[in-house]
């Protein structure tokens, strides 16, 4: 990845930087970064607003749309090739722990790791929840990584030659 | 408390498909939030980079929004003064390690997964929804923790 050309040229972290800009102006747009409105939709008891299926629908809709047209490509535009999560890989029992794991999380504060990143947007009104709830989410993330991340060394300081292949599978998705 | 407004989260989910896919298409890559800032930490060079600036942007995106979008009826989320503090490090724990150990969240699973028809992401996001949907509503009725 790093003898990526292309990716070099800074157009690609443009239109990186462009996707994440889309994307969080939809996430503020679509009211999911209220953490209250998210829990008047998971709270099925209360006054139920039904706005995150619609926020749901619209996104998974365009991306269901596009992505299988995108991957008839067999380049990205700015990139050697796709890195995506492989679709057809078995469940496993960390898939469904760490599911409901989140699950109960989210049901507990409303937020998910997209909204509570956009926190940062809303300083210093989002002060409070994002000085508490970010950092334990940090916590969180990265510390249960730490064991990866040693035996990823591992792999690395006996040459496999596949060692950053095979990484990503915990990077993403 | 807050109310139904599907037109801008129609319109907002929308916007989240497309950045999404455009990252695809551009880059080649998930935009999947857990993912991309859990492996912030371990990544150096462009892959470091490209992680990175997706986060600014969403933050730059959210924040254009927040400062701009009144007339769409966008307003910036104010910190809820009574919500205890250890339900959002608890809450914050479990949406970062679960998310890790389950290798995506809302966005990885949710849209994106979805999107790509995998398997994988269907039992996730029918996972964290349901348990989701079951906490949010034991919590604030059953017992009565936090309303």
């Amino acid at each position: 990845m790093s003898a990526d050309s292309k990716f070099s040229t800074g157009r690609a972290l443009l239109a990186v930087f462009g996707a994440g800009l889309v994307f969080g102006a939809g996430l503020a747009l679509s009211g999911m970064t209220h953490p209250e409105k998210v829990l008047d939709f998971l709270d099925l008891a209360g006054p139920w607003d039904p706005s995150l299926l619609f926020v749901l629908a619209g996104a998974t809709g365009v991306a269901s749309i596009a992505f299988p047209l995108i991957l008839r490509l067999t380049t990205p535009l700015l990139a050697h090739h796709f890195d995506l999560p492989d679709a057809t890989a078995g469940i496993d029992r960390r898939l469904a722990i760490g599911a409901v794991l989140f699950g109960l999380g989210w049901g507990v504060s409303g937020y998910c790791p997209g909204p509570a990143i956009a926190l940062l947007a809303a300083l210093p009104d989002s002060g409070r929840e994002a000085l508490i709830f970010l950092p334990s989410m940090l916590a969180g993330l990265w510390l249960s990584r730490l064991p990866a991340r040693v035996s990823r060394r591992q792999t690395a300081r006996h040459g496999m030659p596949n060692a950053e292949l095979g990484t990503p599978s915990l990077d993403r998705v | 408390m807050s109310s139904f407004t599907p037109i801008s989260a129609l319109l907002g989910g929308l916007l989240i498909g497309t950045g999404a896919s455009w990252l695809v298409l551009s880059f080649g890559r998930i935009a999947g939030i857990s993912g991309i800032v859990g492996a912030l930490p371990s990544s150096r060079g462009n892959e470091f980079a490209w992680r990175a600036l997706f986060l600014l942007g969403l933050v730059a995106g959210a924040g254009l929004l927040y400062r701009y979008g009144a007339p769409f009826g966008v307003s910036a989320p104010i910190s809820r003064s009574g919500f205890p503090a250890w339900e959002l490090i608890v809450s914050g724990l479990l949406v970062g390690y679960g998310t890790a150990l389950g290798k995506g969240c809302t966005s990885g699973h949710g849209v994106c997964g979805l999107a790509n028809r995998s398997p994988r992401s269907l039992l996730a996001t029918t996972l964290f929804f349901g348990t989701g949907l079951l906490t949010a509503s034991v919590l604030r009725h059953w017992l009565e923790v936090w309303r």
